[in-house]
């Protein structure tokens, strides 16, 4: 057999172990920013290199692999970054949440409830919740170090003022563990009560910002809200026009030029389960 | 009562240039101190120090906290001296965009200091922040409009409203009125004595302005080459200079 031509996974056994350590760093303090040296991967940034290195991190050849975009799993950056895995480690692949041992997302989490033995990877474009309030990133960390999270509500607050309600609808800030505020990564809001008490390990990984963050198994994840304006999630007047699902996250497609509309799971794996396809 | 404030030979050298040295006074709860001198006096170094916002070096520095106790300001820890720096006193800046967060609206700006100690209803943070423009003298239908659509008086106005939300009991100003036409300036002025006084706070105002200080004050320190050169009562020190310096800052106000 000819020598492999990568090493499992891509990245050395050194890097792995690099990014073991931030990620055990980040599971040991909850929602906390952890520093690591992101390497250059073979892909742009934007299409998910933190997340790429978290699962390259954790990853073993007795797993089983899902990678989901928005929900599906047959969407351009999902089918690229399966296809990268396929190839340097040459792991098991699926499309079924429950038989996925590792889970790497971009903006959602998969409607199925996970278990114990998942983990899900987010790709995170920019970890920090109180960068566009706070530019200099000194005055953020020392704002982490005091729990000085005054100015989360103040961007609450414009919204009600502005919208009559909180109009943020992804990237919704919460707090881990009563300690640290975070930004569960573009998810919708709707995500947001999945965080919460989850059975698996949720890791996040930033590529270009260089962070790693974590929110352990069966850990409080509190959205931030007012007493008057409590946090509520989305919803939708009619069901999935595929499945009939009443509980899960809708996309909105548009079917012609006449204004027809039809809406249907973005998860594409739940939505098939429910119809009863696969 | 207790002294409020007490600072004693507060130094800050910038390498070996002195940017203020050996001053030492006390400030009591309700008393407006004015600190004037030209342009390069060292009065907003010392206004810096003063305000935690840079170290001294050398000498001392004591507030005494709500509980009565006297805590040095260099002794401190980071988080005390934040919260402090929230609630107890408040900066006014010359440029209200120093000041302001300019991204949010005029009510957020009132309310970030209470959200920022934990008031977590919108319903009253909404009232307060529009109470306090009304007592600033901002039409409450500019609640929601940013700080950028507004004049540099209502401006620093709201800035004054953003910083007494918490109720502080010493507000530092830096140049409160500088950049505002003599019309603006003297409603400010009128107003930041109305509320010093109702509110019984305790102000430290750096100007270079003397008639802001008469106005304001009821005791001024002038400043030169970084030393305070001359104190006392306002009245006393503006109709009656020692300091040939006073002598000439006095003499070269402008008289309509």
């Amino acid at each position: 057999m000819n020598a492999p031509a990568y090493n499992f996974a891509y990245l050395n056994e050194q890097t792995k172990r690099m990014i073991r350590r931030a990620i055990l760093k980040a599971i040991a303090v909850p929602g906390y920013q952890v520093p690591f040296a992101s390497r250059e991967m073979p892909m742009p940034y934007g299409w998910g290199t933190g997340g790429v290195q978290v699962t390259a991190a954790v990853l073993t050849p007795e797993d089983t692999l899902k990678v989901i975009d928005q929900g599906a799993d047959d969407t351009t950056n999902a089918v690229s970054i399966r296809k990268f895995f396929v190839k340097t480690s040459g792991v098991a692949t699926t499309e079924k949440t429950e038989e996925a041992t590792v889970i790497q997302t971009r903006h959602r989490i998969p409607e199925t409830p996970l278990t114990e033995d998942q983990i899900l990877v987010f790709q995170v474009p920019i970890p920090e919740p109180l960068r566009f309030l706070e530019p200099r990133e000194t005055e953020t960390r020392t704002m982490h170090a005091l729990e000085e999270y005054g100015v989360m509500h103040v961007k609450l607050y414009e919204d009600i003022a502005h919208y009559g309600e909180i109009a943020t609808t992804y990237a919704y800030p919460a707090k881990v563990a009563d300690r640290y505020v975070f930004d569960p990564s573009p998810i919708p809001k709707f995500d947001n009560p999945k965080l919460d008490d989850c059975a698996a390990l949720q890791l996040f990984g930033a590529g270009r910002e260089k962070r790693i963050y974590a929110v352990p198994p069966y850990t409080k994840v509190q959205s931030l809200d007012f007493e008057d304006h409590p946090f509520e999630v989305q919803r939708w007047q009619e069901p999935c026009a595929l499945c009939g699902s009443r509980d899960s996250f809708l996309d909105e497609i548009v079917m012609d030029d006449k204004g027809t509309r039809m809406f249907v799971c973005s998860d594409t794996d739940f939505c098939a389960k429910t119809r009863g396809e696969r | 009562m207790s002294v409020l404030l007490t600072a004693e030979n507060v130094s800050k050298f910038y390498g070996t240039r002195a940017g203020c040295r050996e001053v030492s006074f006390e400030l009591w709860p309700g008393e407006v101190l004015a600190i004037v001198g030209e342009s390069g006096s060292g009065k907003t170094t010392l206004l810096r120090c003063l305000s935690g916002h840079i170290p001294a070096s050398s000498g001392t520095i004591r507030y005494t906290m709500r509980d009565g106790r006297a805590a040095a300001l260099d002794e401190m820890s980071e988080a005390e001296r934040r919260l402090l720096m929230r609630t107890d006193w408040g900066f006014v800046h010359q440029d209200a965009r120093d000041g302001l967060r300019m991204g949010v609206s005029a009510g957020a700006n009132v309310g970030e200091r209470m959200m920022a100690v934990g008031e977590r209803h919108y319903g009253r943070i909404r009232s307060t922040a529009t109470d306090w423009l009304k007592r600033v003298e901002i039409p409450e239908d500019r609640i929601d409009d940013s700080p950028w659509g507004y004049s540099g008086g209502m401006r620093q106005r709201l800035q004054i409203a953003r910083n007494l939300v918490t109720s502080p009991r010493l507000v530092f100003m830096d140049e409160p009125t500088g950049g505002l036409d003599v019309s603006v300036q003297a409603r400010l002025l009128d107003l930041i004595r109305g509320l010093v006084k109702r509110l019984g706070l305790a102000a430290i105002v750096v100007t270079h302005d003397l008639a802001v200080a008469r106005l304001l004050s009821s005791r001024m320190m002038v400043m030169q080459k970084g030393q305070v050169i001359e104190q006392g009562l306002t009245d006393q020190i503006l109709e009656d200079p020692q300091a040939p310096y006073t002598q000439l800052l006095v003499s070269s106000v402008l008289q309509v």
